[in-house]
């Protein structure tokens, strides 16, 4: 990790990013994490597993996904030329799935028979159950009390699919006690079960498999790119929550300097209020759920409460290649308001047709920031990472309608 | 005072083993319910039968952690907990007792962000005499382990039923004090560990180390402390007696006056039960 001429070699056989990432996990679970990383590593060298996970992308999921030319939008802000990377039209309705698929076909290769994960949103539970319910795994999902209740139709979904939803009562009742909670039953239940992580976070392998796994999202903007306008982007921008959606837009990109990289965090009612889920403009480095990276925290180490109006932003956390990516430069990272998706997510339904999830809405907010400022010519591409039907009760609760 | 923390581990096993007697060792949080009822309570420990008093660091996020002592972390934050309260406990409690062990027990956030060299230098200033931290695998060492063991601190390595033969030296290389045997696969306090299967596993553990090995994780009862004194070097309870506390305070999470006798009582009670093991081995 000492050679900055490129930022794609990460992490190293400890999982380090720099400083960050690491194996932070109880000793029960250290064999069963290096096991899982002898399986990745010779997985990921399989023809017929990469074989098998494309055959299910394409057939299964969908893809690829649509580059769209959002021209309404372009001509509203009247600047720069904005295309939108469809992957709310995934199965499923969001990302998630593309790194749902890759672990349960490692889950299947490992032999493994039970099938947990934690959601925030209910977009990862719902990909989870679905991959789940496909190859006929038993599946137990994780979420916090309060998710539960902003996410209804999700928890509905998960339930249809077959899967047992264990709601969580600790903590916040959010998505990191959700996160606890799968730790404790994967501690408990080691010998038969597959822990699915949604995001770019854990230990060692799961930040850098997780990313592998949806880097397909920038390998097919990469090409459509090349086929639509002949030539790269000049800048991407994705949402942050744990990282995925972005990290997987941004991998294929880093080490081409002229693309300008941009994530955004939520900035809930405000950085300046004590109710965000910015980790990286407000956080500090410390030790969370198998890695180090940027957390919420107070001078004690005590991990804050986060707070997004999204679900699946709302996390006091941050993937550590993203805090890596941070203190290296590489990749610029703003933070979008409560407010600021809201209306974001309003403009979106009305002038493209496209109901974005409150997730990638924040990232529409950033777009809306800074296309106006640019050339014509200047091309940006937002991962548009999931659809808003999860998102329309928490809308018409914000915007005072009754439904 | 160095040489000090290293040794009142070690002194405390080598008294115990040269009675026949197995180690009781129990876990408290600091600061929980409060910090005086704390201080009242591991004051107290050592005269109620403690042998080593396993301190625990509070922490938002426990995740090694089931039911009981996530409640007795949280009632300690609520209450005011931190790392320098942690710390104040120790120093308050050498000031009586020179000779019981203290091991501290927690997560490696709060000791990353108060800062590695400051933590070991502070924690041998107070008196603690090792370090049990649950998310620090060996594959960590560098963080915390190497430079606790340099400053003169104990590290209490874990062991648990995954930890196969190949891996046992890696775990069992730079610990000291004691191993604790984590006896089910699992969160603290849930299960009940079978000592009938854990004897084959401490046998397994000795074959790799000359140290004492401690059993862990799902032990409730006076006569579960027996049966597992009979095979073990020690008998660790924590999620018991931490219920304890839960189970003396008021409707509002007040601690009600007799919180530190209801601990006292429940802990002699064990005290009695780790003899008892290994007066019936001796038979």
């Amino acid at each position: 990790m000492t050679d900055l001429n490129t930022f794609t070699q990460g992490p190293d056989e400890h999982g380090h990013f720099g400083l960050y990432g690491g194996r932070f996990v109880a000793e029960t679970l250290m064999p069963l994490i290096l096991e899982l990383d002898k399986n990745y590593q010779a997985a990921k060298t399989d023809p017929a597993f990469a074989a098998e996970l494309d055959d299910y992308l394409k057939h299964y999921v969908g893809r690829p996904s649509p580059l769209y030319l959002a021209e309404r939008l372009t001509e509203h802000l009247g600047g720069a030329k904005i295309y939108l990377k469809r992957d709310e039209l995934n199965h499923t309705g969001a990302h998630k799935i593309n790194n749902c698929i890759g672990q349960i076909l490692l889950a299947k290769r490992m032999g493994k028979t039970r099938i947990i994960a934690e959601t925030g949103a209910g977009q990862h539970g719902v990909a989870t159950a679905t991959v789940a319910a496909r190859f006929d795994f038993p599946c137990v999902i994780y979420m916090g009390e309060v998710d539960i209740e902003r996410q209804k139709p999700n928890v509905f979904r998960m339930k249809l699919l077959g899967a047992q939803v264990r709601p969580v009562t600790s903590g916040t009742r959010t998505l990191k006690d959700a996160m606890n909670e799968a730790l404790r039953d994967w501690v408990t239940n080691v010998a038969d079960t597959f822990y699915i992580i949604g995001t770019v976070a854990g230990p060692h392998p799961y930040p850098a498999m997780v990313r592998d796994f949806q880097s397909v999202i920038g390998r097919e903007t990469n090409q459509q790119m090349l086929d639509r306008e002949g030539r790269l982007p000049d800048t991407l921008i994705a949402c942050i929550g744990g990282g995925s959606n972005a990290i997987g837009l941004f991998y294929p990109f880093l080490n081409h300097d002229s693309v300008i990289l941009v994530g955004v965090e939520a900035a809930g009612k405000g950085l300046d209020t004590d109710q965000h889920a910015a980790s990286l403009a407000r956080g500090s480095a410390g030790v969370l759920h198998g890695n180090r990276t940027y957390l919420l925290q107070d001078e004690d180490g005590q991990i804050a409460d986060a707070h997004s109006i999204s679900a699946g932003l709302d996390y006091p956390g941050i993937g550590p290649e993203h805090a890596w990516l941070k203190d290296s430069g590489r990749v610029e990272y703003v933070a979008a308001t409560d407010d600021e998706a809201l209306e974001a997510f309003q403009l979106c339904c009305r002038l493209e047709g496209i109901i974005p999830a409150l997730e990638p809405s924040h990232a529409l907010a950033e777009v809306i920031k800074r296309a106006p400022h640019l050339p014509k010519d200047h091309i940006i591409v937002m991962n548009m990472c999931g659809r808003g039907d999860k998102d329309i009760f928490t809308v018409a609760d914000v915007l005072g309608v009754t439904l | 005072m160095m040489a000090r923390a290293m040794a009142r581990i070690d002194r405390r096993f080598a008294e115990l083993s040269a009675q026949n007697k197995a180690a009781l060792v129990t876990f408290v949080t600091a600061g929980d319910p409060s910090f005086d009822v704390s201080l009242e309570i591991v004051k107290g420990l050592p005269k109620a039968g403690a042998d080593l008093i396993e301190l625990g660091m509070p922490f938002s996020d426990p995740m090694a952690d089931g039911p009981s002592i996530q409640a007795s972390s949280q009632r300690a934050l609520k209450a005011g907990a931190s790392m320098i309260k942690t710390l104040d406990l120790v120093t308050s409690f050498r000031k009586q007792d020179q000779e019981t062990p203290i091991v501290c027990m927690g997560y490696y956030n709060p000791i990353y962000v108060y800062g590695v060299e400051n933590f070991l230098a502070d924690a041998l200033a107070a008196g603690i005499d090792g370090l049990i931290i649950v998310d620090l695998p060996p594959e960590e060492d560098d963080e915390l382990c190497l430079p606790a063991l340099a400053a003169g601190l104990n590290f209490v390595r874990l062991a648990t039923p995954t930890t196969d033969d190949q891996r046992l030296p890696a775990v069992l290389n730079n610990a000291s004090g004691f191993v604790y045997y984590v006896s089910i696969t699992g969160i603290t306090g849930t299960q009940e560990a079978d000592a009938q299967a854990i004897a084959p596993e401490i046998a397994r553990i000795k074959h790799h180390t000359d140290l004492p090995v401690c059993v862990g994780f799902g032990i409730k009862t006076a006569d579960h402390a027996a049966a597992v004194a009979r095979i073990s070097d020690g008998v660790v309870v924590g999620s018991a007696i931490v219920d304890q506390i839960a189970q003396n305070l008021d409707d509002e999470g007040r601690p009600k006056p007799n919180v530190a006798p209801a601990v006292f009582r429940f802990v002699q009670h064990l005290a009695t039960g780790v003899l008892r093991g290994r007066s019936k081995a001796a038979e």
